[in-house]
């Protein structure tokens, strides 16, 4: 059973950000980076290690106090951050993991109808300690959708998990976005990841964002493809690496 | 996946081209998961619970022979059978439950209000700014002050009665419970305050959710080491203005070198530490039952 999206106020938000500067100890991490996303748009991001990809995302969360700079965001208020770990926490249920912080009276039949989303109906008394790495991973992504974000953070969220696993993933995030039509920022390593989940990919480098393209590829989207190779060797060619 | 002779279920193997049985193998065994390690295993196998028993039980014996063969003179430490006796004397005359009844409340009425009022504190100090420059400062001088160097102090303040007896307790039982908790609470993992930020959870549901369950394993540790220290000031306690106590026992016994009452109270020291751990350890595992991994 799959909720019915919620119109929320702000749905409609593209995020906007101008001039972003960001720096650690006098270090320029983001460089004057200004990018729009549309609502509703699945944009990937990759570049090298260090180069800044977290960074803008945790200015994006509002989670980054320690950081100088300058530079506006208009962004979603109603958004929320996908980690590298899934972040449960131990002492909670799945259930109560799922709806930490949540307050509305419908907040537990919302949070299972999503565990169901995400193929783990029935799990919600478990320990997360008890769950595969996967199955943590999809706890965490039915806590992120249960909020019915406008906006979706994802900082290589797949990065943890075996290669099999993570292409099961690729097919729910690509199944539950095209149902709960958040806006959506993945960070990722993976360059197929990014090709065969984004609607645009962006390639970041030292701070400033070098490569920005729309992948106009149907779905499901196959490797073999020519178009899917082009834009491969493409983003390959702006991280600087040669196959 | 049949084609590898070593996982053919049954227990025959069949010549297919002959269609003749040969002889019969036996049937597939796996060898325990432990076994399939070469050499010493690098971390010692769990023992089981009564296995612990053997060191001490291992020393009643040496110490029982010693006695026997009059190498231990009862004047320097009574064989392990008189403090039997001696003990199974005392608490059937009424004398034993009288004094143990006597430290006991002593002992846990200190540990109770010790106990809750380290957690307090440790609390105030570990989430508020004020409560952390005011308090933790104290604790810690009060760490670096034997316990038995206040009771000078004590009596001049509070006397020589009850109450003296249990504020003793009470400070020396809150500085483990306080250490211990607090150190959890400031070691809280920063991935939980962020994810605590970005699911909006307001300062209360922080603590309630994150900080406090957070904390709980090191008010845990802090617990166990409570539970014995209540214990230790006693001895010295009871030696003050009381008739009445299992300090009191021994250090008469000690005037008059009844060394097997002496021992009788070392005993009842002993089993009761022991059962504190085991009944503190039985909390922890309910309490912190989310603990159980995949494996374990
Ligand atoms: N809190 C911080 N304090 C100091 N320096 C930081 C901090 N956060 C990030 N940096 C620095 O900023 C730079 C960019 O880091 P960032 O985490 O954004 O990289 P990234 O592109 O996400 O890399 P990766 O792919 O390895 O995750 C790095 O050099 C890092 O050392
Ligand atoms: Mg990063």
């Amino acid at each position: 059973m799959i909720a019915e999206p919620m119109p929320a106020t702000g749905h409609d938000q593209p995020v906007r950000i101008r001039n972003l500067t960001r720096g650690f100890g006098g270090r320029v991490v983001l460089n004057d980076v200004s990018l729009d996303i549309p609502a509703g748009e699945f944009v990937a991001l990759i570049g090298k290690s260090g180069s800044g990809k977290s960074t803008l995302l945790r200015a994006l969360a509002q989670l980054d106090d320690d950081a100088e700079g300058g530079g506006t965001i208009d962004a979603p208020e109603n958004l929320s951050v996908l980690f590298q770990d899934s972040r449960l926490l131990p002492w909670h249920t799945v259930l109560e993991n799922i709806t930490l912080g949540l307050r509305s009276p419908d907040a537990r039949a919302r949070a299972l109808s999503v565990l169901e989303d995400v193929g783990l109906g029935g799990r919600q008394d478990a320990w997360p300690n008890m769950l595969s790495g996967g199955e943590q991973q999809r706890v965490a992504l039915a806590r992120s959708l249960v909020r019915r974000p406008d906006l979706i953070l994802a900082d290589e969220p797949f990065g943890a998990l075996d290669a099999l696993t993570r292409i099961r993933m690729h097919g729910l995030l690509t199944r539950l976005v095209s149902i709960y039509r958040p806006t959506v920022l993945l960070v990722t390593h993976d360059v197929d990841e990014a090709l065969s989940l984004a609607d645009r990919v962006m390639v970041m480098g030292e701070g400033e964002i070098v490569l920005d393209r729309r992948v106009g590829l149907a779905r499901p989207r196959v490797k073999t493809d020519g178009a899917f190779a082009d834009l491969r060797a493409a983003l390959l060619g702006a991280l600087g690496v040669d196959e | 996946m049949t084609d590898h002779a070593n996982i053919e279920p049954a227990g025959f193997l069949v010549d297919r081209t002959s269609q003749r049985r040969l002889r019969p193998t036996p049937a597939l065994r796996f060898a325990p998961a432990s076994g399939r390690q070469r050499g010493r295993p690098l971390v010692p196998r769990k023992i089981s619970p009564a296995a612990l028993l053997f060191g001490p039980l291992a020393m009643v014996a040496v110490w029982q022979l010693s006695s026997s063969l009059g190498w231990l003179p009862e004047n320097i430490l009574a064989a392990p059978a008189t403090v039997l006796s001696v003990g199974t004397g005392l608490a059937a005359d009424g004398t034993l439950g009288k004094h143990f009844l006597a430290s006991a409340t002593r002992a846990y009425l200190g540990l109770a209000v010790g106990v809750a009022l380290g957690l307090v504190l440790a609390l105030l100090s570990g989430l508020t700014r004020v409560g952390e420059a005011s308090i933790d400062g104290l604790v810690q001088i009060k760490r670096a002050v034997p316990t038995l160097a206040l009771i000078p102090l004590a009596i001049l303040w509070l006397g020589i009665g009850e109450v003296m007896k249990i504020t003793i307790i009470v400070t020396s039982v809150l500085v483990p419970v306080y250490i211990n908790t607090h150190a959890a609470l400031r070691g809280i993992d920063m991935r939980y305050v962020e994810l605590a930020r970005t699911t909006g959870l307001t300062h209360r549901e922080f603590i309630r959710q994150v900080a406090i369950p957070g904390a709980l394993p090191g008010f845990f540790t802090g617990l166990r080491l409570a539970v014995t220290t209540c214990w230790t000031a006693l001895v010295v306690l009871e030696q003050i203005n009381t008739t009445k106590g299992i300090g009191y026992l021994m250090s008469r016994a000690r005037d008059y070198g009844q060394t097997e009452i002496i021992v009788v109270g070392l005993v009842i020291y002993a089993v009761l530490g022991l059962l504190s751990d085991a009944l503190v350890r039985l909390l922890e595992n309910r309490a912190l039952s989310y603990r159980k991994v995949i494996g374990t």
